[in-house]
């Protein structure tokens, strides 16, 4: 044990000469959560709308106005003919066409329906999607409008008609920024714990360094602790700067205890160390380590349940999903954050965090070779 | 007992078998200094590490004090000093935590076998709070050597420990090895200087994997059979390709500011070789007989 003290101590010291891992640690936090909850938002707002009115009448009006004033949409350009308004979608200046026939507002309250034709650019499919959804919405709900204005006075009620409240449960206001947040942190701590613990081997094996540590009587488990614990102590820190953050900034205040997200960190933070030394282990340069683990990172974060419900994913991606740490720790985070989960309701995660713990790290010192 | 013994150790690296190692035998007594002197990819550094207990023999086998270097790898760990030749110290930690922490690692501190460093570490002194990557090429061969024997080591490996340094720290360098030695460590140095290797008790010749030979670098040197004669003439190029044609001569090469001669047999006399020279258009400017050096062995034994 005395070994590992002296071994800590430094690691410890490096750590804190290396200006640039302290930059990391302290600032990465901050911009992270300062831009990226700002900037990566679902919500599509700015839907660049060309509208082709061939009616040019009152009821046409009013359907453009509210259209417009839904706050979602841009009036970008009202064209005479639909071939007219195309050349705007094809230099992507436009987003949708919406084309009014003529002789609308006529045929409207003379036969009683009318159809609408709507065009989308599909090149970016999330804003199309969206786009062309909530347009519809708003022409469904301009469309009950003027079925009110008609049928008033008439007790006949025309269309039965199912109206919804909504309560959203754990995130009220359906702030997105609460959701959000506790995703990025949990990348966040990932990112920084699994890149320092990567590096960090495979470091002492370019500079030479190993081959010192390699003929001294040190025992492979005092090294791998050596280099966890530092790490596990930084993950740490960068975790409580980060809900700092997200106190100061977002003002958001976990429903459920504190030391519930500790705990699970205290059993993640290994699971992922452990696998940055796996990784670190099996290169020989930093830069094989850091695309290496670039190339986890990403698979991680896009299967972990960020931008995109786990859900909702194909069947195998749901498996991988499962041998995902990053998968575990978002949930987890979101859990204790919005709904206030105890360490009853997180402690099936907190198992698998164990077991992948004790398996990538048995791996990293198994792996970890003194004699080559 | 031998401090150091390998027989018939063997090592080749990767699927074309390029042979490192091949069929090296040799033993170090207690107390000796002994080098192993050969040129850039003879195979040093692979024995090296195969004896300090960091690389699997292939085939034979080799023992440090003793202990078989593949099944008692962590007695050996514990008993022997290690320099790499590249420079493998903590560049960020000071030469005073780059100390202790070697010190420690092996369970002790530096005050316990200060005297053993003293002598290094008094140059070292002034700069203990010096980042180790800060220092110049001599100062950071001292301190690796200083964190070599922190542990007070049997046997100490320096593998190429004067690459890259300057002649007069290279100087120092071997007195220290000396002084060393005369503490009863056991020393196994490696070099690519041949006029190092007369530092040395004994020596091994080591060329692409083979021992040439292995002697006192007396015994070496004094076992060079042809006479041999330092040439300086006005023209270098032009006098190696004369001497080159010259019948009595079995071989030659520049050396310095001088061209060697290996003769057959009889070598020329002054006047004779003058005239050979002015027939070539050349003016000899100095012609003696010489004591062979450990690279003229060398390079007899390359031949």
């Amino acid at each position: 044990m005395r070994t590992v003290r002296f071994l800590l101590e430094k690691e410890f010291k490096q750590i804190f000469r290396n200006k640039s891992i302290l930059a990391m640690i302290l600032v990465m936090p901050f911009m992270q959560l300062i831009i990226m909850p700002l900037a990566a938002n679902y919500e599509v707002k700015n839907i660049n709308l060309s509208v082709v009115d061939n009616d040019h009448s009152e009821y046409s009006h009013q359907m453009v106005n509210k259209v417009i004033a839904s706050g979602y949409f841009r009036l970008v350009q009202t064209a005479q003919t639909f071939n007219q308004a195309m050349p705007k979608i094809e230099s992507d200046q436009a987003d949708l066409i919406l084309e009014i026939p003529a002789n609308f507002e006529r045929n409207l309250i003379k036969e009683g329906n009318q159809k609408v034709f709507v065009a989308v650019n599909a090149i970016n499919g999330v804003k199309a999607g969206l786009g062309a959804s909530y347009l519809s919405s708003i022409l469904r709900d301009y469309n009950e409008q003027v079925l009110m204005q008609w049928v008033q006075g008439s007790k006949i009620p025309i269309t039965p008609n199912i109206s919804i409240t909504y309560s959203n449960w754990f995130n009220p206001s359906l702030n997105y920024r609460f959701f959000m947040v506790p995703g990025i942190l949990a990348i966040l701590v990932t990112m920084v714990a699994g890149f320092l613990s990567a590096l960090n081997i495979v470091k002492e094996k370019e500079v030479g360094t190993i081959e010192q540590i390699n003929v001294t009587p040190i025992k492979k488990y005092h090294f791998i602790l050596g280099k966890l614990i530092p790490f596990w102590v930084l993950g740490n820190v960068v975790f409580t700067i980060g809900l700092l953050v997200s106190y100061f900034i977002y003002g958001i205040v976990p429903v459920g205890q504190l030391w519930v997200m500790y705990a699970f960190l205290f059993a993640y933070l290994p699971a992922i160390l452990g696998f940055g030394l796996l990784v670190s282990t099996f290169c020989e340069t930093q830069q094989q380590a850091m695309f290496i683990m670039f190339f986890f990172m990403m698979v991680f974060i896009l299967l972990g349940g960020l931008f995109t419900s786990i859900e909702s994913m194909p069947n195998w991606a749901q498996v991988v999903s499962r041998f995902n740490p990053v998968s575990y720790l978002i949930r987890v985070m979101r859990m204790v954050v919005l709904k206030g989960s105890g360490i009853s309701d997180i402690l099936p995660q907190i198992g698998v965090m164990a077991i992948f713990a004790i398996v990538l790290n048995t791996l990293a010192m198994f792996n970890y070779k003194k004699t080559s | 007992m031998w401090a150091i013994s390998a027989i018939n150790l063997k090592k080749t690296y990767g699927k074309e078998a390029t042979v490192a190692v091949d069929d090296i035998s040799f033993e170090v007594a207690k107390g000796e200094l002994f080098g192993l002197i050969g040129p850039d990819g003879a195979g040093k550094t692979s024995i090296f590490r195969m004896l300090t207990t960091l690389l699997l023999p292939d085939g034979g086998n080799a023992t440090v004090l003793g202990l078989d270097v593949v099944t008692d790898y962590k007695t050996i760990r514990k008993k022997v000093g290690y320099m790499p030749g590249k420079f493998s110290l903590y560049p960020d930690l000071t030469v005073l935590e780059n100390l202790n922490f070697f010190a420690t690692v092996f369970g002790t501190t530096v005050d316990e076998n200060y005297d053993l460093i003293r002598d290094i570490y008094v140059q070292l002194e002034p700069f203990k709070d010096r980042r180790a990557g800060k220092l110049s090429g001599g100062m950071k061969q001292k301190l690796a050597l200083c964190c070599a024997l922190i542990h007070k080591p049997d046997v100490l490996f320096l593998d190429e420990p004067t690459t890259g340094v300057d002649p007069v720290s290279r100087k120092e360098f071997w007195q220290m090895l000396k002084r060393l030695k005369d503490q009863g460590i056991t020393i196994l140095v490696s070099t690519p200087y041949m006029d190092e290797a007369s530092m040395c008790d004994r020596i091994a010749l080591i060329q692409e994997g083979k021992i040439l030979s292995i002697n006192t670098p007396q015994a070496i040197t004094a076992a060079f059979p042809s006479p041999i004669y330092a040439v300086k003439a006005n023209n270098m190029f032009g006098l190696i390709q004369a001497l080159q044609q010259q019948k009595e001569v079995s071989a030659c090469y520049t050396f310095g500011e001088f061209a060697h001669v290996i003769y057959k047999e009889f070598p020329l006399s002054e006047i004779d070789m003058k005239n050979y020279l002015n027939e070539n258009n050349l003016e000899l400017q100095f012609y003696s007989s010489i004591e062979a050096t450990i690279e003229d062995c060398f390079i007899r034994f390359l031949k």
